[in-house]
């Protein structure tokens, strides 16, 4: 499986000359974040291997890891940071580093990360998903879920993408029963 | 022109023993069994069925890949469409869904209440949506075909439909995997192998009966697919062709 790559990092521009360095890799890019509005969540739902970010925006590298274990946390520096706050980073690219500098670091970085296969494979519900498949079951719309849950409608989305392959379950009837059989609502709450 | 994997002058015993699952189509054409060694056109003229529409039926059903050529509608005769889906329709109601809807309520009963209950529930449902579904098509599409075909003029609109055309297999794969999947107790023929005093049981054939069940239901999913193909990639580009000569 490609080692998936999230790149956050508010500048379009620079967005772009990382998308161009990176696109003849073997690494699957992800859909690329310019805000860490909902990060949180995305990471829970995208689990990428790589996350390229930019420190400003959040250093925290320890709750950047509470979703995903394993993954490689790479600081994105193009003004003057604290040496202190990158101290916890796997890795720092710098954009005046060149080309092949930014490209050598990312995928020696994705190779000592280890996969988050088994996760993926996985076919056990998360708690989040877990928590959306029983709004679904209610018959709550993806809006209304995600104003319930606090969530963007598209990290409901995902999630919803993320039930039907582990469950197997296309349909909302189809989910209903699975929360039935599974206890996870009674049938009372059913609309 | 597509090529076709048969011809009308194949032996029709022949090609059913190459692909059984065109037995389906016998059906919903109407035609017998116990055609001996005639031929496909000889069987069809004999039951009013048209041979080249019939082929191309049977190749919807034989050639998973087949994509029907604008040219090969237009060199054959229709007028058996809407009867062969009505036939269709029908099979599927009367006799199919009923058919599955009395194993699965015999193994909803075996089940926790709860989840029997559950099992029922979708199941009603997913008929009420499949009756409503051909009663859509047979009171707006069908109708809409003979008035063009008689030169009167409606505000229908093929291609309305065909965007809006939702798919009856997903629910059945849906039931598939919470049969197989899910449901608890469904092992419970296991338990009972060993009685209390050490004697093998009687087995159960609970398990059994479940998995007869299944191939009831893929083999329906299968067909409601075939059927869904004929009428997005047939009756489709068909009506499609009567709308454009009725403005000329």
């Amino acid at each position: 499986m490609k080692r998936k790559v999230l790149i956050v990092e508010p500048s379009e521009i620079i967005v772009e000359g990382l998308l161009a360095t990176l696109v003849h890799t073997d690494l699957k890019i992800l859909k690329p974040e310019y805000s860490i509005d909902d990060l949180s969540n995305r990471l829970d739902v995208l689990r990428p291997d790589i996350l390229i970010i930019n420190p400003t925006l959040n250093d925290n590298v320890t709750e950047l890891r509470k979703a995903a274990r394993s993954m490689a946390v790479v600081a994105l520096v193009y003004q003057y940071v604290k040496q202190a706050r990158l101290k916890r980073f796997d890795a720092v690219i710098d954009i005046r580093d060149s080309q092949q500098a930014i490209l050598q670091t990312v995928l020696e970085v994705g190779a000592k990360a280890a996969t988050s296969d088994a996760a993926m494979s996985s076919h056990e519900l998360t708690r989040r998903e877990t928590a959306v498949l029983i709004e679904v079951a209610k018959g709550l719309s993806n809006k209304e879920i995600a104003s319930r849950l606090n969530v963007s409608v598209f990290t409901v989305t995902t999630h919803r993408k993320n039930i039907v392959r582990k469950t197997g379950i296309k349909s909302v009837a189809g989910l209903t029963v699975y929360a039935l059989l599974n206890n996870l609502i009674d049938e009372d709450t059913v609309i | 022109m597509n090529d076709f994997l048969y011809k009308d002058t194949d032996n029709l015993s022949a090609m059913i023993t190459a692909q059984p699952q065109l037995l389906l189509t016998l059906s919903h054409f109407g035609i017998p069994m116990g055609f001996g060694d005639k031929t496909i056109a000889q069987v069809c003229s004999e039951h009013g069925v048209d041979a080249k529409f019939f082929l191309l039926i049977c190749e919807v059903y034989s050639n998973d890949q087949f994509m029907p050529q604008a040219a090969t509608l237009r060199a054959t005769p229709m007028q058996g469409l809407v009867p062969y889906l009505l036939r269709s329709h029908d099979y599927y109601l009367n006799r199919r869904l009923p058919h599955i809807g009395h194993h699965l309520d015999k193994i909803a009963n075996m089940l926790p209440p709860r989840a029997g209950k559950a099992i029922k529930q979708f199941f009603s449902t997913y008929i009420e949506e499949v009756r409503e579904h051909f009663a859509h098509e047979e009171k707006t599409v069908y109708p809409h075909i003979s008035n063009l075909i008689g030169g009167k003029s409606d505000k229908f609109k093929i291609n309305d439909f065909l965007a809006s055309h939702g798919n009856l297999e997903d629910k059945l794969s849906d039931l598939v995997q919470i049969i197989f999947k899910y449901l608890p107790g469904c092992d419970a023929s296991k338990a009972r192998h060993v009685t209390t005093d050490g004697e093998p049981a009687a087995p159960s054939h609970a398990d059994d009966d479940a998995i007869d069940m299944i191939f009831d239901i893929l083999q329906l999913a299968l067909d409601l697919r075939k059927h869904a193909i004929v009428e997005d990639k047939i009756l489709g580009p068909f009506v499609k062709q009567l709308e454009k000569t009725a403005k000329l």
